[in-house]
């Protein structure tokens, strides 16, 4: 076997060991990830996608520092069963402006691709209080303890500029006015005609039943109701996604 | 001055961690700081009460130097039964959701606190700890660069502390086995560049021409690692004194990156690296050769070619291009092929000495730890094939596949390695125990039985009742009946992993014993002889 003879060259240099495996490893990397940047049919166009708002960005913050996402997917697959449980199947546009991405990979719970505006704020706030109060099957722990939490943010506008540095399109208009949107969003008494011009669609209101604070149920109940909602599907062509 | 350099850099570094907790712009910043600060302080503390004030004593440049693989086996072992322990809670959480304790200790923060806690810490330790000791003995030389090994021993210590505080305060990436936030990234990638140095160093000063085929594995473990981590990890912080960072990709970009590195961590850090470690441990409990040293070179090159292609198969019908997905699957099943290869030159090692089945608890252990992983990867690609997928993704048939690979495989070489290593680093005779060896067996095998068959019931039943239609075109049930049904499950699941646990808790005494110096007083195991010599005295 001459081959494999040849084999002790490397198996005596370990300079040509370690980089023979590196080219060997990024090979597949490179293949399979890096088209997914310059592919135009990677993502396909959707009317309605925008970036989160500062409250639902704060609700989207809690949302992993929690780890719903080991319990709860948001990504419907174009089955019959979880069309018709859940909704329209999940589009990668609708995930464009998710860093990192939540897709999840087990379903503990149900899949939340959709929640928005399927149950009521005070639903919601029940169910995080006390879970089983409302499904009794439930084995969701209990998040009370968010409706007692003053969201903990001094500048929220440095976390659209992170999120600006890596390509979620906020304007400067949004940037500027982080702050003010952040508090008005969860304040049923706010001018929020800027706000829903930034954001079009966003749940705007006291969520947690309590208007005196914006509390991290506000922001995560924020998030939650709008999750799904930005696509119209009644005005989604299904056929255009076609290649 | 002995520790003089470090005790001067570890001061800093602790002031810098009080400035950090001082000006800190979010709150779990600020209260993780503190616990970086408290950890530096106290490890700086424990090096000034040992510090002298004469040269130290001349080392012997060739001799083996054990003090960090001692110590990796202590963290081995002491990390293994913590990770195990809060694998057990939360097994337990999941069918009694009333022990759950917001928020510190709910099911989403104590989850990746397991996963890391036995990938990272039991794991990542015994890979350290073995690959230094085998580095040194296969290449006859002594472990490169001086005190660097115990730099990254500690420093991998300080990044599991850090990450797992960090998991308990609510400080995550939010990406599974990905979790620590930015900074404590970077410093993993510090610790990591100084292991590759320390492993290629040593290599590279290495008395034996050819490198042995362990050090291909470990050395191609450490580099991909490097590589993946780097890359998944790319974030942007929002502020250098705070927690939070967003990824630098997203959407579906981000999923097939993490899922690159996510099944890379199963591929390299979960096999690559214990492939190693079973191309020594096996041969040299076994007492015979490799079987072939050509399929080491195939089962090598092929294996690490394969496996970073098979990413995808986690993202089946999702929204990644089906292209992609099918790459995934295609490789995937491609990776039986390796993955068998060398399971056999695992096993076929024992050609000609599998009467030690029989005497030799360790053997048996290793022995089982390979069927596991034969096991597991020929069940592997089978649930990446689509079709499979769409009934096995999102439920617990994937919880119970991990688990038996993780148990199985990188669980039972792990203990074999460190049951054959332990006497020899510490110069004693033998185990404390055999006849305790072989209890952790049994326990840990029939706990993955239980595990694994009981996982497969209720993710298969799941799948089938998520999407079960009646006569008139229903669907049958609900989500949440589907949940009540898991509960009987949940709570056998939770009793496996109790027998693992008290497996591993059996390993802990016997190695304290070992280490201590005691040996047990008991029946030896049968001796390799066929026929028992006949006892006398009544029993």
């Amino acid at each position: 076997m001459g081959l494999m003879d040849k084999h002790a060259i490397i198996e005596k240099n370990a300079t040509l060991l370690l980089v023979g495996s590196l080219l060997v490893v990024t090979v597949g990397g490179i293949v399979e990830i890096a088209p997914l940047f310059y592919l135009d049919n990677t993502i396909e166009k959707v009317e309605g996608m925008r970036p989160y708002s500062p409250l639902e960005l704060v609700g989207r913050n809690i949302y992993m520092r929690e780890g719903c996402f080991l319990c709860h997917s948001q990504m419907i697959r174009p089955f019959r069963d979880e069309v018709e449980r859940y909704g329209h199947y999940s589009l990668a546009a609708e995930s464009m402006y998710d860093h990192p991405f939540q897709w999840g990979s087990k379903r503990t719970g149900p899949d939340l691709a959709r929640v928005g505006d399927r149950y009521s704020n005070a639903w919601h706030v029940a169910h995080l209080t006390d879970p089983r109060s409302v499904v009794p099957e439930s084995i969701m722990p209990s998040y009370g303890f968010l409706k007692d939490t003053p969201i903990d943010v001094k500048d929220f506008s440095t976390h659209l500029i992170a999120n600006r540095r890596v390509a979620v399109p906020y304007t400067d208009d949004m940037i500027a006015h982080a702050n003010a949107d952040l508090a008005a969003q969860a304040d049923p008494n706010a001018d929020t005609s800027g706000l829903e011009a930034r954001y079009p669609k966003a749940k705007i209101g006291d969520f947690d039943g309590n208007p005196q604070q914006v509390t991290e149920m506000d922001a995560l109940l924020a998030y939650l109701q709008m999750l799904g909602t930005l696509v119209d599907f009644k005005n989604y062509d299904e056929a255009a996604g076609y290649r | 001055m002995k520790f003089g350099t470090e005790i001067v850099l570890l001061s800093v570094f602790a002031f810098a961690a009080l400035v950090a907790a001082g000006f800190g712009v979010d709150e779990p910043f600020r209260r993780h700081m503190w616990v970086l600060f408290f950890a530096v302080a106290g490890f700086t503390a424990i090096l000034l009460r040992n510090t002298e004030f004469k040269p130290a004593a001349p080392i012997d440049p060739s001799a083996h130097m054990d003090g960090p693989i001692r110590y990796g086996a202590i963290a081995t072992v002491f990390w293994g039964v913590v990770g195990m322990l809060v694998g057990v809670v939360i097994a337990l959480q999941l069918a009694y959701p009333d022990l759950n304790i917001q928020p510190w200790f709910n099911f989403g923060r104590l989850r990746p606190l397991h996963t890391s806690g036995v990938v990272f810490a039991f794991g990542g330790n015994a890979l350290l700890c073995t690959s230094l000791y085998v580095v040194q003995r296969t290449c006859r030389a002594r472990l490169f660069g001086g005190d660097l090994a115990w730099f990254v021993f500690w420093g991998y210590q300080l990044f599991i502390v850090m990450a797992a505080t960090g998991y308990l305060l609510g400080i995550t990436e939010g990406r599974e086995y990905a979790e620590p936030e930015w900074y404590v990234d970077v410093w993993l990638t510090i610790v990591w560049v100084a292991y590759l140095i320390l492993f290629l160093g040593t290599i590279l000063k290495r008395k034996e021409p050819h490198i042995y085929v362990a050090n291909w594995f470990y050395l191609s473990f450490i580099v991909t690692i490097a590589m993946l981590h780097v890359v998944n990890n790319l974030s942007m912080p929002v502020s250098f004194l705070g927690s939070k960072s967003y990824s630098a990709f997203s959407g579906v970009q981000d999923a097939l990156t993490q899922w690159w590195y996510g099944h890379n961590a199963v591929g390299f850090f979960l096999t690559a690296g214990f492939l190693g470690m079973m191309y020594y441990f096996v041969p040299k409990q076994a007492n015979r050769p490799v079987y072939s040293y050509r399929l080491s070179i195939v089962h090598f090159w092929a294996i690490i070619f394969l496996y970073i292609w098979a990413g995808p198969h986690h993202l089946h019908y999702t929204a990644l291009p089906d292209w992609a997905q099918t790459l995934g699957m295609a490789f995937s099943i491609m990776l039986w092929m390796p993955s068998w290869g060398g399971m056999i030159n695992g096993l076929m090692t024992l050609s000609g000495a599998w009467d030690k089945l029989r005497t030799d608890p360790i053997i048996r252990m290793m022995v089982m730890a390979v069927a596991f992983y034969g096991m597991s990867t020929f069940e592997g690609p089978i649930m990446a094939i689509r079709a499979v997928n769409s009934l096995s993704h999102y439920t617990d048939w994937t919880i119970g596949h991990v688990h038996s690979g993780a148990l199985g495989w990188v669980g039972m070489i792990s203990f074999g390695a460190i049951y054959y290593m332990v006497p020899k680093l510490w110069n004693r005779h033998r185990l404390y125990s055999l006849r305790l060896v072989t209890w952790h067996f049994w326990l840990a095998t029939l706990g993955i039985v239980v595990y694994a068959s009981v996982m497969w019931v209720s993710g298969i039943m799941q799948g089938l009742m998520w999407r079960e239609y009646d006569q008139q075109g229903f669907l049958v049930y609900s989500f949440a009946e589907t949940v009540a049904a898991m509960h009987p499950y949940y709570v056998m699941r939770a009793i496996g992993g109790a027998m693992y646990l008290s497996g591993a808790l059996i390993m802990a005494w016997n190695i304290t014993m070992t280490i201590l110096g005691h040996q047990r007083e008991e029946e030896p195991m049968p001796s390799p002889v066929a026929i028992r010599p006949a006892r006398s005295g009544a029993r």
